[in-house]
């Protein structure tokens, strides 16, 4: 083999601290090394063209890079040695900027160490064989899971790009946290008025098959080929039949259900449309709520439904979708506050959530839009905002700013002065942070079209007093103690991680943080992918976020599955594992081990063996340090070419 | 069943709370605590201690927990909230090994620092069980509406003191409605009373204790039920201060809860110290009916 | 081609891709100086660690050898650091039968955020291979040096 070994200055960034010309000096007295040289920047059009140059004139079979990580440039020069007539995989990097010449003084030392760097590149190539990137076909569908606005969005901008859509969404509406809030910032525009349109569109939309009361049970398959199961939850109700009308709420008797849409501020029905503009406008049975389904006996909603539609036999049902992609936009929930002691952990009836606020201040809303107090229902004139509650504190596992408190708080205060002329607004608040096209003009506005006295500081007490309630807090700019007495507090809750969504991530095989919050594929330059081919996230799933965001990533992710499917086939990685038959004994550990179900166990003139699923397999490994044959190895990191790296740095 | 701790009165015991250490000691022997002083104990060093040098802090403490580790008993016990905190702290910050050793030298002997510490409220609750304890209650306190009083350190901070809720703790609660008591919510049972500043900004104790006294009076209390001595020296002795101060005509006792479960158990006389309330309680336990009336004899 | 005599001493470092091999180019784009003994190996995953790779490492004369991957739930591939960690475990209590102090060999987990952990780590485990010295040479011909050589 001719290897050939290209020492980057990178200006001043490697040169300054490594004396390149003495590593490319070196790099010739490696093995099958038949060229070197030092180079000013080995990515830029002349860099490559050198290199494309010394391949041919010195019949290259193989190319070393000494330069940055190959995160940086790796597939540039792939490319480039591509372009040069080799395949694009007899190539490997040293990385001598981020691993070198940045981190170390002493120029000897680096130099010497940029050298063996050199060196373990080239034993590594020495090994290298051509790898070639097999095809396969995909299937144009997309799985969209949640149907909040990111996941609305994504699933319209998909079926507008012609692809076929199954949208899954686990409450019986679509809608999500936007279809619960009364008015957005920093326009205070209605909600349901922007979001009910859309919501509309997805019902009509041929292209979009919805399952809502449904989740998503198992997913198989790789990119282009998913096979997901989805069960589709008993509702009590053939939806086939039901028209929305409503009778059947009306005469249940179950008068006292926990309302789930209204955030439990309110009752409901057993039998009920969680809102009017639910799409698809269809009741649903709450099992646990109905005197039919717990005690048996009631039927009041059979004799009352005009359509016949009630079943309260039905059961859940699971359906296969064959999909090329899968959207995740499951969103996110609300901190629950009671861990809080000192906000009275749950015990005080008018100390409730901004989402609850939220419903109180919604014309729908199971007040009518009236500002109630829910334990007298009398008019609140003095009203407390706490942010930052299960945001921004290390104590209670919430270290992160949830991102839009400040401003949903902003626009309350806002709301409530439009409700009650007469109420007065305080909030308590560690920082504000309102990074946003008219955000932090809003977030003024408040403070002084509206009046809202913002107190920075946190609160160390709710106490109820006199049938008020008694805040006591901390004024911190003015290093000083506050009390407010109030007839309403509203706590600003954080966001965190939808419930079951790290159970969701081990099904689709992503990564999640240690919050439960999905992992995109790089802060930066992979927004909206995973780390698995095929699945893209958006919206709050990948960590809170505001409308504006969420409708942003929601197109992005769509843009993302649609240029995926501009091809017809998908190129898969080559550098997967492979088995020796001749090694394998047909022992399975290498399929126990693997996370992604790559390898199947086959047979092979009547003996078991191993056989890798190569578009399946993701590289990792796991399996080829799991063989106790060596029979399955890793393309690109066998066991031979990492002993090769450990013998040119441990020479004895 | 007996169970053995080493007793850390704390210098209250010895002065203005005279009256909860004895009611401690003979609840505790009747409820089957065997408690074995620390001897030739020393004053954890208080607030002026830490307040300045927590190494000071620290060597006072660590040579009663030597004293102890000596002793065969299965932990320590004290019934002073802030004995408590400082006992507790110093363990806390002896789990830093050079902390740890400079206590040590300054002590010029070993110390493992590694025994239980705990209060007698805790150890009443943990040990024997709020069940267990209503079984003795031979003499309920049927009437008494009490309000419990933990003041600010007997649960915080938490992660030192852990010990019930730091918000909302009921071990008191559940204790009081064991003997029979009746308890009521009360918002500001962790509130802070002033505690030390009873000398030096007597305005801020009749502030911050005027509302502990003004709470419980409104929640419908015949009494306040406290486990620390400075609170219930705040809020009794200093009652007629306060009063004064704020324009307000509290009468309400302040009971250690050991007073309470001695007279539950139907217990009674010196040990229980009832007369060395400032705000006498007789005729608040007369009034409950002639069992409870009879311990003024 | 070895290490600069008398100024440092042998260290391989086994990184996976997705995290810690990010973490040094974290460590790297901030400027954040380390010492130069370490030399790192570039794998997909901690979960492709054969321990025998590190222990023909030591048996070539390394003189530390540290392991860093992902930290756990991390993992780009899902599991891969769970599944190093116990072959990683298994290894360190051996070493001492091999002869070789456990101090020597070391894994952790650093984020490819973690820029200034990284410089941590390698500080540390630098500092702590020089206070134990070059690693004694092992005879060759030995039994475990003949028991490893079938192993791998």
């Amino acid at each position: 083999m001719n290897i050939g070994v290209f020492v980057c200055h990178c200006g001043s960034n490697i040169a300054g601290t490594v004396d390149t010309v003495a590593v490319a000096k070196a790099a010739l007295a490696y093995p099958e090394v038949v060229f070197a040289t030092d180079t000013m920047y080995a990515c830029s059009e002349p860099g490559q063209a050198g290199i494309i140059e010394a391949v041919q004139k010195y019949e290259l079979d193989g190319v070393v890079v000494a330069s940055c990580t190959p995160r940086m440039h790796e597939a540039t020069f792939r490319r480039t040695v591509e372009r040069a007539g080799l395949n694009r995989y007899m190539f490997e990097m040293a990385n001598i900027r981020e691993h070198v010449s940045w981190i170390g003084k002493d120029k000897d030392a680096n130099t010497n160490k940029a050298a063996e760097l050199v060196h373990i590149a080239v034993e590594k190539l020495r090994r290298n064989t051509e790898l070639t990137a097999g095809e396969f076909t995909i299937n144009k569908r997309v799985m969209v899971i949640g149907g909040g606005v990111a996941g609305i969005q994504a699933a319209l901008d998909c079926a507008d790009g012609g692809l076929e859509v199954v949208l899954v969404e686990r409450e019986p509406s679509i809608g999500g946290k936007m279809s619960k809030l009364d008015k957005t910032f920093p326009t205070v525009d209605c909600s349901s008025c922007i979001l009910g349109p859309r919501m509309v569109d997805i019902a009509q939309n041929p292209n979009i098959t919805l399952y809502t009361l449904s989740e998503v049970e198992s997913v198989d398959g790789f990119v282009g080929n998913f096979d997901v199961k989805v069960r589709r939850k008993a509702a009590y109700v053939d939806w086939t039949l039901c028209t929305g009308c409503g009778e059947c709420a009306a005469k249940c008797p179950s008068k006292k259900t926990p309302d789930r849409f209204n955030e439990f501020i309110g009752k409901t029905t057993a039998i009920n449309i969680p809102f009017p503009q639910a799409i698809p406008k269809k009741a649903s049975i709450n099992a646990a709520a109905c005197l039919m389904l717990t005690k048996g006996k009631c039927g009041a909603c059979v004799k009352a439904c005009p359509a016949g539609a009630i079943q309260f036999k039905q059961e859940d049902e699971i359906v296969t979708e064959q999909v090329g992609a899968v959207i995740v936009a499951t969103g996110y929930d609300l901190f629950d506050f009671t861990q809080y002691g000192e906000y009275g952990g749950g015990r005080y009836p008018d100390v409730i959530t901004s989402m609850q606020y939220e419903r109180l201040l919604s014309a729908s809303g199971p007040t009518e839009g009236h500002i109630k107090r829910p334990s007298d229902g009398k008019e609140p004139k003095d009203i407390v905002f706490i942010q930052c509650v299960g945001s921004r504190d290390k104590s209670i596992g919430r270290p992160y700013c949830s991102g839009f408190c400040c401003m949903y708080t902003a626009k309350q205060t806002i709301l409530t002065k439009d409700h009650l002329p007469e109420s007065q607004s305080y909030v308590f608040y560690m920082d504000i942070r309102s990074p946003g096209k008219g955000y932090d003009e809003f977030i003024r506005r408040a403070m002084e079209e509206y009046g809202a006295r913002y107190i920075r500081g946190r609160v160390s007490a709710i106490q109820p007093k006199n049938g008020r309630y008694l805040i006591k807090g901390v004024n911190t700019l003015m290093g000083d103690q506050v009390e407010i007495e109030a007839d309403l507090v509203v706590l600003a809750v954080g966001a965190e991680a939808a419930k079951g969504a790290p159970q969701l991530a081990e099904k689709l095989r992503i990564s999640y943080d240690t919050y439960g919050f999905y992992m995109e594929g790089h802060p930066k330059l992979k927004p909206v992918e995973t780390n698995t081919a095929g699945i893209y996230l958006a919206g709050s799933c990948q960590g809170p976020k505001d409308i504006p965001s969420s409708v942003a990533q929601g197109g992005a992710a769509a843009s993302k599955v649609l240029g995926l499917f501009s091809k017809d086939k998908l190129a898969s990685d080559p550098q997967v594992s492979s088995v020796s038959l001749q090694r394998c004994i047909g022992c399975a550990k290498c399929q126990s081990v693997c996370p992604f179900g790559a390898i199947e166990m086959t047979q092979f003139r009547g003996m078991t063996k191993a056989s890798v699923i190569a578009t399946v397999c993701q590289g990792c490994g796991n399996c080829t340090s799991a063989c106790p044959q060596g029979a399955i190895q890793l393309s690109h990191f066998t066991d031979n070419q990492i002993l090769a790296e450990v013998h040119a740095l441990c020479p004895y | 069943m007996s169970r053995r701790y080493a007793y850390y009165p704390g210098c209250s015991g010895q002065g203005t709370s005279r009256e909860y250490d004895s009611s401690t000691r003979a609840m505790c022997q009747e409820l089957g605590f065997e408690l074995i002083d620390i001897p030739d104990w020393n004053c954890c060093g208080s607030t002026p201690a830490h307040a300045v040098d927590h190494l000071l802090s620290a060597s006072l403490v660590a040579r009663n927990l030597a004293i102890a580790e000596d002793m065969d008993v299965e932990g320590i016990v004290t019934p002073c909230p802030s004995c408590l905190k400082n006992l507790k702290t110093s363990q806390h910050r002896m789990l830093r090994p050079e902390f740890h050793q400079e206590v040590q030298r300054v002590l010029g002997r070993a110390v493992r620092a590694d025994l239980p510490i705990k209060s007698v409220l805790q150890v009443l609750v943990e040990d024997r069980g709020i069940g267990w304890i209503a079984q003795q209650a031979t003499a309920p306190l049927t009437g008494l509406k009490v309000v419990p009083y933990y003041g600010c350190i007997m649960n915080r901070p938490p992660d030192v003191m852990r010990f019930d809720d730091p918000e909302n703790p009921m071990a008191l609660d559940n204790l009081l409605t064991a003997i029979g008591a009746e308890v009521l919510p009360f918002a500001l049972k962790t509130d802070c009373c002033g505690a030390s500043l009873g000398t030096t900004r007597r305005d801020v104790v009749a502030r911050l204790s005027g509302r502990v006294l003004d709470a419980a009076a409104a929640a419908g209390a015949d009494a306040i039920v406290t486990a620390c001595p400075l609170c219930q020296m705040n809020l009794d002795m200093r009652q007629a201060q306060i009063n004064k101060a704020n324009g307000s005509s509290h009468r309400l006792p302040v009971f250690y809860y050991s007073q309470l479960i001695m007279l539950a158990t139907g217990q009674q006389g010196e040990r229980v110290g009832l007369d060395k309330l400032c705000v006498s309680p007789f005729s608040l336990l007369e009034s409950l009916g002639p069992q409870a009336g009879e311990v003024r004899s | 081609m070895s290490v600069l005599e008398g100024k440092e001493l042998r260290i391989i470092g086994f990184l996976c891709n997705w995290c810690s091999y990010g973490g040094a180019d974290t460590a790297g784009v901030g400027r954040f100086t380390q010492p130069t003994d370490l030399r790192i190996i570039k794998l997909p995953c901690t979960g492709r660690i054969n321990p025998l790779f590190v222990v023909r490492a030591f048996l070539n004369g390394a003189d530390g050898v540290l392991v860093s991957g992902c930290h756990p739930r991390d993992c780009h591939y899902t599991a891969g650091n769970f599944y190093a960690r116990r072959r990683l475990e298994v290894l360190r209590s051996l070493l001492p039968v091999m002869g070789i102090e456990p101090a020597r060999f070391e894994y952790t987990w650093v984020s490819a955020s973690e820029g200034q952990r990284w410089r941590t780590v390698v500080q540390k485990f630098t500092e702590q291979i020089h206070g134990l010295g070059p690693i004694p040479a092992f005879k060759s011909g030995t039994c475990l040096e003949a028991c490893l050589g079938t192993a791998i």
